[in-house]
Formats: C-alpha cells, sequence, structure tokens
C-alpha cells in the first residue's frame, strides 16, 4: 500500500517518462506568452517543468540579458566564483554499437585501440602534470573491459593520483558498477544521446545501446552502487532542442528527487564533426544554448553544467561567469592521444583518424585556467578526495 | 565618552578577539581570499580539507593551505564533503596527520544540494573524534535537543544554521536559536545563510557568541570591503548585546489604567 501511495518517487524515470505528458508542455515551450515569461522571470526561478517550458520559448529569447544575470547570481551563490576542472582519458574506443553520429560507431573503419594499463598510466601521469586532480575515464562500449575487471584495475592505480575520477561507459546493472565504485570511482556519466524514442531508435540501431529505456535508467542503478555524483546529457543536434531539453529538465528534476544524496551533474554537448556521415537534425545555434543553460540553472539551481572542449574558445570563456561551473580543457578525444604529441608546446591537432569527435577549444589546460581567472573566476582543480570513500 | 570593550571569545582553551569566523569557499581567486581575511581580522578561518592536498606533498595545483596565514588565525579544518560518520572522522585524522590543527569543523551533509546537515551522523562522530582528543565544532541545524545532545559529548561549540548555506535568506531560523542560546553552556555560533552584516549584527545582539560567514564575503563584488563591513556589524552587535538593548514595545500604553480600582 505504502509502495502504492509513493509510486511517483520510487519509480524509474523510464517509468516516469512514459506517462510524463511532454506534448502539452512542448506547445509552452513553443509558444509561451511574453506575460508568463516574464512572471517567471520576476519569480527569478522556475519552480515547475512549465515554467521551464517559458524559459526556453521563443518568447523569452529577448530576455537572455535578464536570464543571464539571473542564472549568473544563482551560480554563484550555490557554487561561487569557481569552476571545478577535469580531463577525460579515453581508455578505448573499440564498441559494439551502431550510433550514426559517432566515431567510434562499430561500422567506422578507424584504428581500434585499447590502452593497457601501463600505458593509461602513462597518459594519466601527463594530465596530473597539467594540474589535473579530477579525471573522466571514457570508454566505447565492449564486454570485455568491465568483465574481465580492466577498468576496475586502472580505477585502482589513477587513484593515488586523482582525487577524482568519473566514468563514462557502457550502462551496467547495479552489482557490475559496486566494484568500481569501490575501487574508488566517485562519478558516473551517461548520456541519454536522445530522449525522443523514434529518433534514438533509429540512431542506435545495433549492440546493447539500443535498449532506450534501460539506458535511461543507468543513472539511478549507479546510485544504487554507491556513486556520489551522477552526470546525464543529451546531445543536442539529435532532435528539436527544445524537447530534448524539457525532457533533459524532466529527468534532472526526477533525479534531484530520487538519487537525493548525489550532486547532479547537466552536460549539453552539441554535435560536432566526427568520422561518419551523419546530418544533424537541428543545430543547437549558440543564442539557444545560452538560453538553454540559464533556463536549466534557474530550474535546478543545485546542478552542476559542465562545458567540454566540444565548444570554441570564445564561447566557453563567455558561458564562465553565466551557469557553467565544470570545464575540461587540452582535451584528447583518442586513446592514447595525450602522448601522442608534445604536451609542452601543445599544437593544434589535426584530425585524429581515431578520435570520437573533433574538439574546438584546443588551448592547453593552463591557457584555459588563465582564461578562467581573467574573467574573475578560480579553476578549481581538486575539489574531492580519496580519504571520502576509502575503506578503513 | 568610553568605548564599550567587548568580552573575549572562548573556545575550547583558545581566547578570541574576534568573534567573526570566515569560510574560504567560493573565491574568486586564492589572493582575494587571503586579502578579505586579513581585511575581515578573522581569528578563525574554516578551510575545506578537501581542496587540500593532505599527503604532504607539496601540490601547486591544490595549495589553498599556503594562502591562508595560520600566524594571523587559527585553522578550522572542515569535512564538508563528508556524507556520514565514517568519512568525517576518516578525513579529520588525515587532516591531523597532515599537520593541520586537530580542531575540526564537524559538517556531514548527505544532500549535495542544499548541504543540511545529518543529524544522526554528526552526532557519532563527534563521540569519535571527542575521544579521540579533537576540538569538535558541528554544524548542525537549529535544533535544540540536538544542540544539547551535542554538548552532552563534549562539543567546544553548537554551529546552528541561520538558513541554507550560501541561501543569504539571514536567521530564518531564529526562534529556535534563540532557545539554543538560552539553554547553551558552550558558545554559540550561528553559521550559513547570513547574507548581509544586519543578519550578523541581528545574530550577535539576540545574544549569539559568534558567526561564520562565507558565501557573503567570497561572491560581493569586493570581498576585502564585505569583510570588513561584516567585521564592523559583528563588534556593534555583540557591543548592542553586552550593553543590553531596550525591549520593543509591542503594545501601546493604555490611557486609561485598568488597575485603578485597587486604589479605591
Amino acid at each position: 500500500m505504502r509502495e502504492k501511495l509513493m509510486g511517483g518517487f520510487a519509480s524509474r524515470f523510464s517509468e516516469v517518462f512514459k506517462r510524463l505528458e511532454l506534448s502539452s508542455t512542448l506547445e509552452i515551450a513553443n509558444r509561451a506568452s511574453d506575460v508568463e515569461v516574464e512572471r517567471v522571470l520576476a519569480q527569478g526561478r522556475a519552480n515547475s517543468l512549465n515554467e521551464f517550458a517559458a524559459l526556453v520559448s521563443p518568447a523569452a529569447e529577448k530576455h537572455l540579458e535578464t536570464l543571464c544575470r539571473l542564472s549568473q547570481r544563482l551560480t554563484q551563490q550555490h557554487f561561487g566564483k569557481t569552476i571545478r576542472m577535469f580531463a577525460p582519458l579515453y581508455l578505448s574506443n573499440e564498441c559494439v554499437n551502431i550510433c550514426k553520429y559517432c566515431g567510434f560507431s562499430r561500422h567506422n573503419d578507424i584504428p581500434r585501440i585499447t590502452l593497457d594499463i601501463e600505458k593509461v598510466e602513462r597518459e594519466a601521469a601527463l594530465l596530473a602534470e597539467q594540474g589535473f586532480r579530477s579525471i573522466l575515464l571514457v570508454a566505447g562500449e565492449h564486454p570485455k573491459y568491465v568483465s574481465n575487471g580492466y577498468v576496475e584495475e586502472v580505477v585502482r592505480r589513477l587513484a593515488e593520483t586523482f582525487p577524482s575520477i568519473a566514468l563514462e561507459l557502457g550502462p551496467l546493472e547495479t552489482p557490475a558498477y559496486q566494484p568500481l565504485t569501490q575501487a574508488g570511482c566517485e562519478a558516473l556519466i551517461v548520456y541519454q544521446e536522445t530522449y525522443h524514442e523514434a529518433t534514438y531508435r533509429s540512431l542506435h540501431t545495433a549492440g546493447p545501446k539500443k535498449h532506450f529505456h534501460w539506458r535511461m535508467d543507468t543513472a539511478e542503478r549507479a546510485y544504487e552502487a554507491g556513486f556520489r555524483r551522477l552526470g546525464i546529457g543529451a546531445l543536442f543536434g539529435l532532435h528539436e532542442w527544445r524537447e530534448e531539453a524539457l525532457a533533459l529538465a524532466a529527468h534532472t528534476q526526477h533525479l534531484l528527487k530520487t538519487c537525493w544524496k548525489a550532486q547532479i551533474n547537466i552536460s549539453l554537448p552539441r554535435m560536432r564533426p566526427a568520422a561518419g556521415e551523419f546530418e544533424q537534425v537541428d543545430f543547437l545555434q549558440d543564442h539557444h544554448f545560452v538560453q538553454l543553460i540559464t533556463a536549466l540553472r534557474l530550474f535546478a539551481p543545485h546542478a552542476g553544467i559542465t562545458l567540454s572542449t566540444r565548444e570554441p574558445s570564445t564561447l566557453r570563456d563567455g558561458l564562465i561567469p553565466i551557469g557553467v561551473t565544470s570545464m575540461s580543457a587540452g582535451s584528447s578525444t583518442e586513446p592514447g592521444g595525450y602522448s601522442s604529441f608534445d604536451e609542452t608546446s601543445f599544437t593544434p591537432t589535426r584530425e585524429q583518424e581515431g578520435e570520437q569527435f573533433h574538439i574546438a577549444d584546443e588551448r592547453p589546460p593552463s591557457e584555459v585556467a588563465r582564461a578562467i581567472r581573467k574573467m574573475g573566476y578560480e579553476p578549481v582543480w581538486k575539489d574531492f578526495d580519496q580519504s571520502l570513500l576509502a575503506a578503513v | 565618552m568610553s568605548r564599550h570593550t567587548t568580552e573575549p571569545l572562548i573556545i575550547g582553551d583558545r581566547t578570541f578577539q574576534s568573534r567573526l569566523l570566515v569560510g574560504t569557499g567560493k573565491f574568486s581567486s586564492n589572493e582575494t581570499m587571503r586579502d578579505a581575511l586579513r581585511a575581515s581580522e578573522t581569528e578563525l578561518v574554516t578551510v575545506a580539507l578537501k581542496r587540500a592536498n593532505l599527503s604532504g606533498d607539496n601540490d601547486p595545483f591544490a595549495n589553498i593551505l599556503d594562502y591562508l596565514e595560520s600566524d594571523r588565525y587559527l585553522l578550522l579544518p572542515n569535512t564538508a564533503g563528508a556524507m556520514n560518520a565514517d568519512e568525517a572522522v576518516r578525513i579529520a585524522r588525515l587532516a591531523v596527520a597532515a599537520g593541520l590543527p586537530n580542531w575540526v569543523k564537524l559538517e556531514i551533509h548527505p544532500d549535495p544540494n542544499y548541504l543540511l546537515p545529518d543529524p544522526i551522523e554528526t552526532l557519532a562522530a563527534a563521540e569519535v573524534l571527542i575521544k579521540e582528543g579533537f576540538t569538535v565544532l558541528p554544524y548542525i541545524n537549529a535544533d535544540p535537543v540536538l544542540a544539547q545532545r551535542l554538548q552532552d559529548v563534549g562539543c567546544a561549540t553548537v554551529m546552528p544554521l541561520g538558513s541554507p548555506i550560501g541561501s543569504n535568506r539571514g536567521l530564518d531560523t531564529r526562534s529556535q536559536i534563540e532557545i539554543i542560546i538560552e539553554q547553551a553552556r558552550v558558545p554559540v555560533v550561528v553559521d550559513a545563510g547570513l547574507g548581509a552584516p544586519s543578519h550578523a549584527a541581528a545574530a550577535l545582539e539576540m545574544g549569539a557568541d559568534a558567526v561564520l560567514i562565507n558565501t557573503a564575503i567570497a561572491i560581493a563584488s569586493d570581498p576585502s570591503a564585505m569583510a570588513q563591513a561584516f567585521a564592523k556589524a559583528v563588534e556593534a552587535g555583540r557591543e548592542a548585546y553586552e550593553i543590553g538593548l531596550g525591549k520593543a514595545n509591542t503594545s501601546a500604553e493604555a490611557t486609561s489604567p485598568l488597575t485603578t480600582f485597587l486604589n479605591a
């Protein structure tokens, strides 16, 4: 009986999502009135999904400056004048999935590499030298990494150098996540890519990733295994951006309630050129991108928002004081990519054959850190300690 | 005209002239933080251990401690990031091993959003740390019974929140803090949510022994000037408390006395 009463919050997001009538909310996102937008802006917060919808509507576009000001204030209040720094480390580009937009997709003819553990340690050492104390381990989806304890061993080795370790791999069941949290992982990132089911199915035609709902519940399974930071996101460009934004906001709200001990982090990657022939459906324009970030801030003031090197430097610098809370820098999206060039005289990389996507902000980390300081913010490299996780 | 000299604040075995404690998060740079701390004339500064390197090595990318001047103020390591008692105890022990003072601001917040403290875990951790010789200053919700329990196990202060961290809402919990102050056997430090010097002054006026300010100073457009503004407010509030404030009249005096019949 009790379970039934609490059903609303006890359900997984995939269940909630099925019942979510996004069409009426989408109607608001497309056609909110000036009066409604101004009402929400006047209260300084979006207290419901409908109010969030008003903030991403065309009517809100002319209030972008106000949105930015409100977002800046809320972000500074909760996160201070700081930007958390992290770097991705690509472990492998082997992948069993077909994702039509991704450079790692199994139908792409690219060199396939999985770094051995010593090579991972060398790559990690280069990142540590540049200042990174927070690292995101990325791999394509392939059963051989997790089942044989490879990722777990990588985490164990890197935990001595990196106080904070995050993972971005193919979704797993809760018990398969547990050894990873025990080894010292703090965060798990998994993007839904698109929340539009028909689009999702047409883009993910083979491999375990084709299971739309199973992917959707990954963050909750990870939470049950002890991850304390959960990253979600949509890959903008695959489907109409306002609809993606509503679903992502609903997902954020759901996780804030069900995974109340976790820090929820949102990423808003926009499509970049990568291997394969993929044409975007709806490119997210810069001013819409800013509108989306600030609207999310007014809807979920405590959620972290990450900006990767997919975005060009001018846009990244401009977004520092507006609502972003963490940034990567100097990223290579190719396994082994950090040791394949001279990082002390970091020169713009040509497009690499084995990379997932090509980055736009090619500045080395020290230069990004300088840019952050110039904007009046402190780049924070260490904001977690392994001792918080370590077994006694 | 005589100038009133306020009483010092005594916590554990230490005496402080300043009743303003300052936190070190959210500043736009370590230099800005250092200058604001100086300007505040604080003598007790809290720092999140998760931001520091505790291995004993010198790490230029986790060097917040290099900007904290231990000849000016006592460092009060805090356990922010800990979600339960075990984690808090572990990181406090590490801090001591790394050469930091054995004073600890105990803060355990399982909810990373509002950062509200877990009362059950806080009490459990306080017991362990006090037995190990730590001077424990626990961050708590404004719960008078919890404050009593923490004093029973030997905490050096209690630090009830005025409102959630970073909220700038001021003394939302005023009526509960009044009870905590009335019953207190140790100094009461109002921590969190104080967004304006007037909030700090009000806390001191009502008898709080000190306040801890972080966000309101750190994200001000001029943190050093704001730190000074808070310092003045804290001093004014304390002076007024010691001198004794007149009671605000809640009702007008009746024009026709009600007790004249007694004289008849």
